[in-house]
């Protein structure tokens, strides 16, 4: 990390949001250098536009959308613009939560670029996206059923195929393993385990602990 | 009379055809011999990469980079081992950074070669896919000898490169340096006043500077179209601040705009492998914290923490604090970044892979609209498009 650190850009990036934006943006933070805007998902096409054509921001590029999945939480998906302002060379990441029904306004009219990245976000979590003009599948199988990168699919899915010499086509079978995935719990007791066997319920609200699920 | 519509041709294109670049399945709605509508189908190389690391250790997830934009490896396990870092907090070794860039410029040279000369061999010519490709294995020698495989490297890792540069490669890396712009100059020959290339190219695809923008383009795309864009210079990682170089800008935004920057990308990296070669400094290449990074060789043989520290680094890996973060680098195709997640554990919570060719694919439609089917083909080349990176 070089020369280039726009850590104080940045700051006073948010501190201009929080002020002027104080009905869209929920919670502004920086994660190791890195500024996160919080929105709600019926404020983000007004703060998107407002990124987009204020003089001060003008993050004309929207480079990314993504998704991170928290099953344990109430509303588990974690919607990701990453934006990039060209003129006063900074990034931003504005995030929405949403849960499996409630859809996500598309980013369509304001970035045409959103298109794709939504159809992925779409097809891999199933978070789906309002007025979107064509939310197709698009990275798996024609006719693929399920959302793979959710946390609750597995990492070797639900069916294999293989080419049948009899048919003469590609059949699709259920997923047939020789062995079971390995998976292993690498949270030793030394320096993985934070919390005494016991005492789980002396601070029940914090959130995913480290190794849970491994 | 009532008037007849007549319904327009449905044309598919690939996936399995010479100049789809891989697997590109593109329907295309004709109107006799021009496009009306461009429908890409992707994902026929989907492996579930992002998928697969977060089941992999940091380490392990290094060589899936390799697998992305196979044209292009170093560059991508470049922008994992930024994201990494700074999630760590750990600061690479001058010499690291320095063979980094080194091998960074080698690839978009690499990367440029392949893409030039495919695209060439697209809209006729022969010749250049011969050359390019002698030169090409000269780079891919370079691998070889720097990590020991040609093309899925895993060389960049978090932390610094693995190892050393054997003894020689820089000089000869110098020699290849001094040698390549002939080669570029012959390219130019063949290329540059080129009738049917000149045909082919010019004016087709033409992109304005604010579809661009809106679209998400960038590398060679963006900076075709006029902006003098380039993460290199506008957010400088490793030594970059240090090397001087050039940005190759375009005019017009066509095709012909597209082939002459990477033409001078070339030139530029040669000029930064030399500086590289000048100012590489002696020391090591491995960040010296033995939490994250192998303990040598020969450390092991004496030292019983480092055989501990050895056999925990390959087994469980070492655990990363929890926060996100995003590394990206200027990729020889646009802007390529990562985007890690982690939770403490030793696992990648999440790891979103933004490879540049995706929203240049998706901006197909708007490129090829109102264009001759032969030109598709044209503007797919100008793209630079890889399917590993696209599919996943």
């Amino acid at each position: 990390m070089a020369s280039y650190d726009p850590r104080s850009a940045l700051q006073d990036l948010g501190d201009y949001l929080e002020a002027a934006r104080a009905q869209d943006v929920t919670r502004v933070e920086m994660i190791r250098g890195q500024l996160v805007v919080w929105t709600g998902r019926e404020r983000l096409l007004e703060l998107l536009t407002f990124l987009r054509d204020d003089p001060n921001t003008l993050f004309k590029q929207l480079v990314d959308v993504t998704c991170v999945d928290y099953p344990s939480r109430q509303e588990r998906f974690e919607v990701v613009y990453n934006l990039l302002s060209l003129k006063h060379n900074l990034r931003l990441r504005v995030k929405v939560t949403t849960d499996e029904d409630s859809p996500v306004p598309s980013a369509w009219s304001v970035f045409k670029s959103s298109n794709w990245f939504e159809r992925e976000v779409w097809d891999l979590y199933g978070v789906f996206f309002s007025d979107h003009p064509d939310l197709r599948r698009i990275l798996t199988d024609y006719g693929f059923e399920g959302h793979p990168l959710r946390k609750d699919f597995p990492l070797t899915g639900y069916v294999e195929v293989r080419y049948d010499e009899d048919q003469k086509r590609v059949v699709y079978e259920p997923v047939d393993l020789v062995q079971e995935f390995r998976s292993f719990d690498f949270i030793s007791p030394w320096e993985g385990m934070t919390q005494l066997p016991g005492d789980e319920k002396a601070d029940e609200q914090t959130g995913p602990k480290a190794g849970e699920g491994a | 009379m009532t008037e007849q519509s007549i319904k327009p041709m449905t044309l598919n294109f690939g996936p399995q055809h010479p100049a789809a670049h891989g697997v590109l399945r593109l329907v295309l709605e004709m109107d006799g011999e021009v496009i009306e509508r461009a429908d890409p189908h992707i994902g026929l190389l989907h492996r579930g990469t992002e998928k697969l690391i977060e089941y992999k250790t940091y380490l392990q997830a290094v060589p899936y980079f390799d697998r992305l934009d196979y044209v292009s490896p170093m560059n991508q396990e470049h922008a994992f081992a930024l994201a990494t870092e700074r999630l760590l907090g750990i600061e690479v070794p001058e010499r690291a950074q320095y063979i980094r860039v080194l091998f960074s410029e080698l690839t978009r040279i690499a990367n440029h070669l392949l893409n030039i000369t495919t695209f060439a061999i697209d809209v006729g010519a022969m010749t250049p896919l011969l050359w390019g490709f002698e030169a090409r294995e000269t780079i891919m020698e370079f691998y070889e000898r720097v990590s020991g495989a040609r093309l899925h490297s895993a060389y960049f890792r978090p932390g610094g490169v693995h190892q050393d540069m054997p003894a020689g490669l820089a000089d000869d890396i110098r020699a290849f340096c001094e040698d390549f712009p002939r080669l570029i100059d012959d390219f130019s020959n063949l290329l540059d006043e080129n009738r049917i290339f000149r045909q082919r190219t010019v004016d087709i695809g033409v992109v304005s500077p604010e579809d661009a923008l809106d679209w998400g383009f960038s590398g060679p795309m963006l900076r075709g179209s006029g902006f003098a864009w380039d993460l290199r210079k506008a957010q400088p990682y490793e030594v970059y601040d240090r090397m001087e170089f050039k940005i190759p800008v375009g005019k017009n935004g066509d095709c012909f705009d597209r082939y002459l920057i990477r033409m001078e990308e070339m030139r530029q990296s040669v000029a930064i492998c030399l500086q590289c070669l000048d100012q590489l400094p002696e020391g090591p290449v491995m960040a010296p914290n033995h939490k994250v990074t192998p303990p040598r060789r020969g450390e092991m043989k004496r030292s019983m923490e480092a055989l501990i520290h050895h056999f925990k680094l390959y087994t469980e890996g070492y655990h990363v604090p929890p926060g996100e973060a995003y590394g990206t680098v200027e990729a020889p195709k646009g802007e390529f970044g990562v985007f890690l997640v982690s939770d403490g554990t030793n696992k990648p919570y999440r790891c979103r892979i933004r490879a540049p060719g995706f929203p240049h694919l998706s901006a197909m439609d708007f490129c090829c609209k109102g264009h001759m089917l032969a030109d598709s083909v044209a503007i797919l080349g100008s793209m630079d498009i890889v399917f590993g990176e696209i599919d996943r």
